[in-house]
């Protein structure tokens, strides 16, 4: 039988606020255990929520991103359950009214087609936190630094049809949040991590199979490996006459599969109900406007304007916009180069992105700054050096032997454009290679080569190259 | 000293004529003496109390002195004190010494008043007799064979005994109410939202409000003072610009439209009862009020839908006593579900044990339509019967309870009749309106309490027409035998 | 609505209360009493009703996005019942 896979994510994003989301303690990533939580994140007796604003507007800016409805009304309701992560024994979270809803993200398949990805949702809510179970005497350790931290639960319809499309659509939506500057998307901290729902169908059908639910994947590749894996594993189970269970399963990068989340097992009921500790959040048109006013160019806007503005290929420019980062360096190296934008391009993606590969460094820890590379790319413009002795001077500027006109200095690598230098060159060329020249006179073209080369050789490569064919033709 | 009122107690501190410290050390002897017979304080904070009496003494000194400072008052227990056990009248929160203040405590700090300990109450405020308290019961002591009423049981009988000149009190669904009428003492639940509920105990949310409990109107607006406003920590505290609820003590309640809600003078009412309510009826009547019968139609459905609502938010609001970061934790856990259910099934009481599971069970998949969202509902319709009413009379005028104190185990084995106790306070609470209860006679030697409800925000109102009834009686100044 | 044991011991479950097998009689009796006694709510028509889950109307109010909760660890960690390297401790938690 001919199987399709359905794919709905639900995605979390940390907000990226300096406070949590319903008390004043601070946010930042590892703080030593529990002195980030304060009385309200503890859920000490008698301690009351007040509701953030910055994590307000960061939800809106992102329905706002995704073209869809800002409620005027949301509620806050609690989900009750207990674990030793969740201090209040409920977590806060928007349930029936969720503050977004109904938006739709753009994403790019492989064969270059467009898809329109439906969003449900996306409500405020806050995380919980972390439980570390290295071995105090058998026992978990409590740490609740995390434990109320705005989270946006982005939930998208079931429209994917594959791992890769799902991963597409996380790639999409990570960098969305990204440019919004309303998530930091570090996957490792733990700010941008999925849960997948799976089912497979008779291709055809129209109706959905049962799913099940794979919990915290932090990483594209283990989104793409366990959707493979569960996919698969459902497949084998139907076609072997059985039945998928509903259920939460957790992915085991290790083994490369999904297993049944035993803490889990049991039915939960979590008695949602609006909390009272908190009003109804009331947003009016002038707040939704205020937010729209903060907006900025987002990625599918961008990539359109590198290639009108830039003249970029769709390819070069979906790379440039790929993040906001990116996106930024290259214009700033576009302007300071003074030449085509084409070579910013090639450099950015190229020299660059392998540097930035190599070391594991992120853009904005570029040791060359944009200012930097844009300099660079000036001296190539303008004569000074050949494209590949750039190379050079770029790897010289990012071990930090300073920019490019002082390495250029330093190690003498000016461009030779004095004919009569380079002249005086070809005259020892010649003279040391007698036999190759008779052979080149007496009809052995390909020889030119080896004459620019000895030239290139003699000048450590800093000769211009084209002066040096233009001459050697004249003397040869 | 201790027959003096907080207002001319304040008078006599401002005339020198007592220092702080010496009303706080009169004080600490009346408890010293008299509080084993009615076990009104869990906790006596002799000490600060003395501490803060002499920072109000040097404050005075200085010129620095507010209305109330160096008047000395206790505390429900349910309000978080720094450094200061916070018990909540439960065995789980035995070990809890709070590492911050509530609103409210912080109020009467800045206020100068010294806080002499604090007060029994039933657990987590659960209870209508003061009977649930894992410290022991509180006796009224008008009858120490006799409940004071509860939840704010302690605050009520300390006040009453002159062992307090005021204190606080909470009110979820007639907590300060109830006890005032039984003990024979005024106190008033105030608007929801006027009073923070920062650091108080959660028992129900939507409905807990925090009030003042002393013995007359006077100085309940005087206590009222110093704990209402906003407060930026609770999302439903009311920002409303400051307001002297003294201001309106002196009007003359001629002209002053009450009404006689029907289903308040029904048949649940004792005979003694009614009998006190007609005469402080013609009282009023003589100073000029006029009454008219209002219906609340709903009136009736008050006692269950509360017993819907405030179970459900309860179940909720104590899921985080898990044994965990504070408060009690059973011996030797064998696994974490062991450590959660001894934890709170020993830490917990019966009584607070059967109101969480009555709200588990009525938020539960299933069942969450039928009662808690119908319990909303009618929630609704009763805060619309209050509009109407409000539409043709100016207060509302009734019983606080049904009937006068009951004797201590009379109603433990029948949650139920129990609840019935705050028949009429109830309805109060599910529309967030302001209410309060006074001394309006004696039957059978025990208080009687009628109460006044009025429209949102109408605290001075209903306190200005307490003050006129007790300008012109002598009910409030009761004193039980053998604490006069 | 009267329970039964069953479920009385499936709602304590719900609600982490450990109640002791002697006491689920007891239980199931009074809390069958107080759904009966609640159950007078079904007497009112409330078609159309809109639910009121707060005594006052009015809207969340917003807290501006500063942090301002000095690190009080020490303090609150000195009332739990367990705690090590900063953690509160558990018995183990299986995923």
């Amino acid at each position: 039988m001919q199987w399709e896979t359905v794919i709905g994510l639900e995605i979390h994003a940390q907000l990226a606020t300096r406070s949590k989301i319903f008390s004043g303690a601070s946010t930042a990533y590892g703080a030593a255990p529990n002195t980030q939580a304060c009385a309200v994140d503890l859920g000490l007796p008698g301690v009351l929520p007040v509701l953030n604003e910055g994590a307000v507007r960061m939800a809106v800016k992102l329905g706002l991103a995704i073209g869809a409805d800002i409620a005027p009304r949301s509620v806050f309701a609690r989900k009750n359950y207990f674990y030793p992560d969740l201090p209040k024994g409920y977590q806060i979270s928007q349930y029936e009214l969720p503050v977004v809803s109904h938006g739709r993200l753009e994403i790019e398949l492989e064969d270059g087609q467009g898809k329109t990805v439906g969003i449900t949702r996306a409500h405020l809510e806050e995380d919980a936190g972390k439980s570390l179970h290295e071995d105090f005497h058998g026992m978990t350790g409590i740490d609740l630094n995390r434990a109320g931290t705005p989270l946006l639960e982005i939930v998208s319809e079931p429209d994917l049809r594959s791992a890769r499309e799902a991963v597409a659509y996380m790639k999409k939506l990570h960098s969305l949040v990204r440019y919004l500057g309303i998530c930091d998307g570090n996957m490792q901290e733990g700010s941008f991590r999925c849960d997948a729902n799976v089912s497979v169908r008779p291709r055809g059908s129209d109706t959905f199979g049962t799913r099940t639910e794979i919990k915290n994947l932090n990483s594209f590749r283990f989104v793409e490996r366990a959707i493979d894996y569960e996919v698969e594993r459902q497949i084998d189970v139907l076609e072997g006459g059985g039945t998928v269970v509903q259920e939460t399963r957790l992915f085991d990068p290790d083994q490369g599969e999904t297993r049944p989340m035993r803490s889990k097992e049991e039915a939960n009921d979590y008695r949602y109900f609006p909390d009272p500790d908190l009003l109804p959040l009331d947003l009016d048109a002038a707040f939704i406007e205020k937010v729209r006013a903060t907006l900025p160019e987002l990625p599918d806007e961008k990539k359109q304007r590198f290639m009108e503005q830039y003249g970029l290929s769709a390819y070069d420019a979906g790379v440039l916009t790929a993040s906001r980062e990116m996106a930024d360096y290259f214009e700033a190296v576009a302007e300071a180069c003074q030449g085509p934008a084409k070579t910013a391009a090639n450099w950015v993606m190229g020299e660059l992105s392998a540097a930035l590969n190599k070391d594991g460094l992120d853009i904005g820890d570029s040791p060359v700054t944009a200012e930097a590379l844009g300099g660079l790319l000036r001296r190539i413009h303008d004569n000074t050096i050949s494209g590949k002795i750039a190379k050079d001077v770029f790897e010289a500027m990012w071990a930090g032997e300073g920019d490019a006109d002082t390495v250029i200095e330093a190690k003498g690598l000016k461009q030779i454009t004095d004919t009569g230098a380079i002249e005086q060159v070809i005259d020892e060329v010649m003279r040391d290679h007698p036999q190759q020249l008779e052979q080149y006179r007496s009809g052995k073209d390909k020889l030119f080569g080896f004459f620019v080369g000895q030239v290139m050789k003699r000048t450590g490569g800093k000769a211009n190259p084209a002066q040096v064919n233009e001459l050697l033709k004249g003397k040869l | 000293m201790h027959e003096k009122t907080i207002a001319e107690l304040a008078a006599a501190l401002q005339a020198r004529e007592v220092s702080s410290v010496e009303l706080t050390e009169h004080y600490l002897r009346r408890i010293e003496t008299l509080d084993d017979a009615l076990n009104g304080y869990i906790t006596v904070t002799a000490e600060q109390a003395l501490e803060a009496a002499r920072a109000a003494d040097e404050a005075r000194a200085q010129g620095r002195a507010g209305p109330l400072t160096g008047v000395p008052v206790a505390h429900k227990d349910i309000f978080c004190t720094e450094g200061v056990r916070t018990s909540c009248g439960s065995r789980m929160l035995d070990n809890f010494v709070a590492p911050y203040d509530a609103g409210v405590v912080e109020r009467f700090k800045a206020a100068g008043c010294p806080v002499l300990g604090k007060t029994n109450m039933d657990e987590f405020a659960m209870g209508s007799s003061n009977e649930t308290s894992y410290y022991g019961p509180v006796k009224n002591p008008w009858d120490t064979e006799r409940v004071p009423g509860g939840s704010s049981g302690g605050s009520a009988a300390v006040v009453a005994a002159r062992l307090a000149p005021g204190a606080t009190g909470t009110d979820t669904g007639g907590s300060i109410r109830q006890p005032a009428a039984l003990t024979g003492i005024t106190g008033l639940k105030p608007t929801y939202g006027r009073v923070s509920r920062w650091g108080m105990v959660a028992f129900a949310s939507s409905l807990d409000q925090g009030g003042p409990m002393a013995r007359t109107a006077e100085d309940c607006a005087l206590l009222l003072n110093v704990m209402a406003g906003f407060d930026r920590r609770d999302s439903t505290s009311l920002e409303r610009p400051g307001e002297d609820f003294t201001t309106a003590l002196d009007r003359p309640v001629k002209g002053l439209r009450v009404g006689l809600p029907k289903p308040f003078f029904g048949e649940g009412m004792a005979p003694a009862v009614a009998r006190v309510l007609e005469e402080a009826i013609d009282h009023y009547r003589g100073l000029g009020v006029e009454f008219r019968e209002v219906d609340l139609p709903n009136a009736g459905l008050a006692v269950p839908a509360y017993y819907v609502v405030a179970p459900a938010e309860c179940s909720s609001n104590l899921a985080r006593f898990d044994g965990v970061r504070y408060g009690y934790r059973c011996e030797d856990p064998r696994d974490l579900l062991d450590l959660y259910t001894r934890s709170r099934g020993e830490g917990f009481g019966a009584e607070v044990q059967r109101r969480i599971m009555v709200g588990t069970y009525a938020l539960s998949a299933g069942y969450f339509d039928a009662y808690y969202l119908k319990a909303q509902k009618i929630r609704r319709l009763i805060a619309d019967d209050f509009a109407r009413a409000f539409q043709e009379v100016d207060v509302l005028l009734g019983p606080t309870t049904p009937d006068t104190a009951f004797r201590l185990g009379e109603k433990t084995d029948d949650p139920v009749s129990m609840y019935l106790s705050d028949i009429y306070t109830i309805a109060v609470n599910l529309a967030g309106l302001p209410g309060m209860s006074l001394p309006a006679g004696l039957a059978d030697g025990l208080p009687v309490g009628m109460q006044l409800i009025g429209n949102y925000f109408d605290e001075a109102r209903l306190l200005g027409m307490a003050h006129q009834y007790q300008m012109g009686t002598e009910w409030h100044r009761m004193a039980p035998g053998g604490f006069n | 609505m009267s329970l039964s044991r069953d479920e009385v011991e499936k709602i304590a479950h719900l609600a982490r209360l450990a109640v002791r097998p002697e006491d689920l009689e007891g239980y199931a009796r009074e809390l069958s009493g107080i759904l009966a006694f609640v159950e007078q709510m079904d007497a009112a028509d409330t078609e159309g009703v809109t639910p009121m889950a707060h005594p006052v109307e009015a809207s969340q109010r917003l807290r501006p996005d500063e942090p301002d909760e000095p690190d009080r660890r020490d303090r609150f960690q000195a009332i739990a019942p367990s705690v090590e390297a900063g953690l509160y401790l558990v018995p183990r938690v299986i995923e």
